[in-house]
């Protein structure tokens, strides 16, 4: 904590008041106008915590000052409008996509850049993989790799990121897959198996990293109706397991079931963030209204 | 009538088949006749036509010699040939891989460079290349190894022919016929390569990149173990193409000039021999037999990559339909009497 103190009153006074040096590919400025004063690491407890995070694409700003926290343990599941950016903001976490401003830390680590003295460098990519290693992402499209079988698909991250023996990873995966409801699967390709099941699959490749964190990117909105409860049970099943989980979703009675947080995002901006069942039956704002009142 | 399906919850008995006149076909029929007929003619005009000498290709070409296609120095050709076209494409496949990385980097020096090189090799004719890769021992007495500009950089310093070869041949060693004519054909290959293997890598989803690394997986792991091997469904077919191109292609080194090569030496015979049309004929078959061995291979190795999608999966599982389709018309006649009679 006294380290935190430190930095902070360090940064606010030589740096920050500064735009920001990004050392290494300058493709977007930053923006320093609506920069808030940002710690270099995160208060204690928290698996994710986003600072005013920017994100364009070209000209058009996807993100606005995005400010985001999830407590270890936690089930934080977002909602909101297609195009409001929030698939865009998970992507970010992992760093898939690079912020324009503002920071994300996982873990205490801050994501894709190291402060070194008072500048901020880019990691290569290398160490971005290294940090990637205990963030599980779990996609809307599956994005399985089709030539390899089911326990092949689950197989690979652990034997050639983390190094683990062939029998051992075997092994392993063969109970993830198992947890997931699909020990007789293990020598299917993911051709041959349904939507539902393939997400299970992709969810049981995710988790043989043993990720402190999972990010879900509306992992039933390419399902079958009758497909996604079983996708569903699964993630309740993790929930209840502890894994730190944030749920980029549609599905509102999970965010009220299983839910520990409820943020709903409209515009590239974080409207309303809550208690799911209070966000749910009594939204403060009128955009969160407006969207429940056509989802509900 | 109910007796057969108390099975099932319904009511409603199965329907009798239906059992109707297929439609008739006739030009199918007259299609086949012309055809059938046609390569009637052709064989006996294979086998009546004595012009075609077909012991000269095959039983022998003089007293005491082998025929034609057997001669040893047209086996030693044929050997050439096929060591060729596998240099040249083991050359071309290497090198074009490495080349459509380079074109996808996000270096633009790397880009650049791989696009400059595809430009010159496909613009330049493959015969055109052979000739000059044969006639590169004008440019240069020996080639060698050692530093870059060693001989300017003397000069700049007062050293006189200050030498830093490690190594060097002299070049008609090197570029003797074989090598130049492999080199002419690998470098012209790995051109038309590099755009092959491109298509393919552009084709895969970048959903299965964005997997991979979010898995935590390298740039080279990723290419290697998970976005090559599903291009090679959509490499593989084209660069079968490209390598039976390349068993004809063979022929054009003959200008380079190397002698070790398949057509020279059907040639040879022939100016020998003034069996002109024999020997031509006798190239054909050799140049069929080695591009039907080709396609077999090519076969298997499609099969192989198409693990997981499989053209072989689907036409598999259509089998399995027609088979339970068949089992169940099999199944119906004895079905059909005993509802008959209970009617």
């Amino acid at each position: 904590m006294t380290d935190n103190d430190m930095t902070d009153s360090d940064m606010t006074d030589s740096d920050m008041s500064q735009p920001v040096q990004w050392i290494g590919k300058t493709n977007e400025p930053m923006q320093p106008s609506d920069m808030a004063p940002v710690r270099d690491r995160p208060a204690d407890g928290l698996m994710v915590r986003a600072d005013n995070v920017h994100k364009s694409f070209g000209h058009l700003e996807v993100l606005k000052g995005i400010d985001f926290e999830v407590k270890c343990g936690e089930v934080s599941v977002v909602i909101g409008p297609s195009g409001s950016g929030k698939s865009t903001f998970l992507r970010c976490i992992n760093h898939l996509e690079k912020i324009n401003a503002g920071r994300i830390w996982v873990d205490g680590e801050l994501m894709g850049y190291r402060m070194r003295g008072s500048r901020l460098h880019e990691m290569p990519d290398r160490e971005v993989a290294a940090q990637r290693r205990a963030i599980g992402m779990v996609f809307q499209r599956f994005n399985l790799f089709p030539h390899m079988t089911a326990l092949e698909n689950v197989c690979e991250a652990p034997q050639r990121v983390k190094r683990t023996g062939k029998s051992k990873a075997r092994d392993g995966a063969a109970s993830l897959l198992e947890r997931v409801g699909l020990g007789d699967k293990l020598d299917v390709y993911p051709g041959q198996l349904s939507g539902g099941q393939q997400q299970r699959v992709a969810i049981a490749r995710a988790l043989a990293m043993d990720p402190k964190l999972m990010l879900f990117d509306e992992p039933t909105s390419a399902l079958d109706p009758e497909l996604v409860g079983e996708v569903l049970d699964v993630m309740k099943d993790l929930a209840r397991e502890g894994i730190t989980m944030i749920v980029v979703t549609h599905e509102i009675g999970f965010a009220r079931e299983v839910g520990d947080r409820l943020t709903f995002m409209d515009a590239g901006v974080v409207v309303e963030s809550g208690p799911p069942r209070q966000v749910i039956s009594n939204p403060q704002h009128n955009r969160t209204k407006a969207f429940l009142s056509k989802v509900l | 009538m109910t007796s057969t399906t108390t099975d099932t919850t319904t009511e409603r008995a199965r329907p009798e088949p239906i059992k109707a006149v297929p439609v008739r076909h006739p030009w199918r029929w007259v299609a086949t006749a012309v055809i059938v007929v046609l390569l009637a003619m052709f064989i006996h005009m294979l086998v009546t036509n004595t012009n075609f000498q077909w012991k000269f290709i095959f039983v022998s070409i003089g007293p005491g010699q082998r025929g034609a296609m057997f001669t040893p120095p047209v086996l030693n050709g044929l050997r050439g040939t096929l060591l060729l076209t596998l240099f040249s494409m083991l050359i071309g496949v290497g090198l074009g891989i490495v080349l459509a990385i380079m074109r996808l980097s996000p270096n633009p020096i790397l880009r650049w460079s791989a696009f400059g090189y595809v430009w010159f090799f496909r613009a330049v004719p493959r015969l055109v290349l052979a000739v000059l890769f044969g006639n590169l021992g004008i440019l240069w007495s020996r080639f060698g190894i050692g530093l870059p500009f060693d001989q300017q950089i003397g000069d700049i310093f007062g050293v006189h022919d200050l030498s830093a070869k490690i190594y060097s041949v002299r070049a008609v060693d090197l570029l003797s016929g074989f090598v130049a004519g492999m080199l002419a054909l690998g470098l012209s290959e790995a051109a038309y390569m590099a755009e092959i293997v491109r298509a393919g890598i552009v084709s895969i989803d970048p959903g299965q990149e964005e997997a991979a690394s979010a898995l935590g997986l390298s740039r080279g792991q990723t290419l290697r173990r998970i976005v090559l091997p599903q291009a090679m469904r959509v490499i593989v077919p084209p660069t079968g193409n490209e390598t039976i191109a390349m068993v004809k292609d063979t022929s054009l080194v003959a200008f380079t000039p190397v002698a070790f090569e398949l057509f020279f030496q059907m040639r040879a015979i022939a100016a020998r021999t003034f069996q002109v049309f024999p020997v031509l004929v006798g190239a054909v078959i050799w140049y069929l037999i080695i591009c039907t061995v080709l396609m077999i291979i090519q076969y298997y190795v499609e099969r192989h990559f198409s693990r997981g999608y499989g053209q072989s999966g689907r036409i598999g599982r259509i089998r399995e339909i027609d088979v339970e389709h068949t089992g169940r018309v099999e199944v119906i006649p004895d079905i059909g009497p005993g509802g008959g009679a209970g009617s």
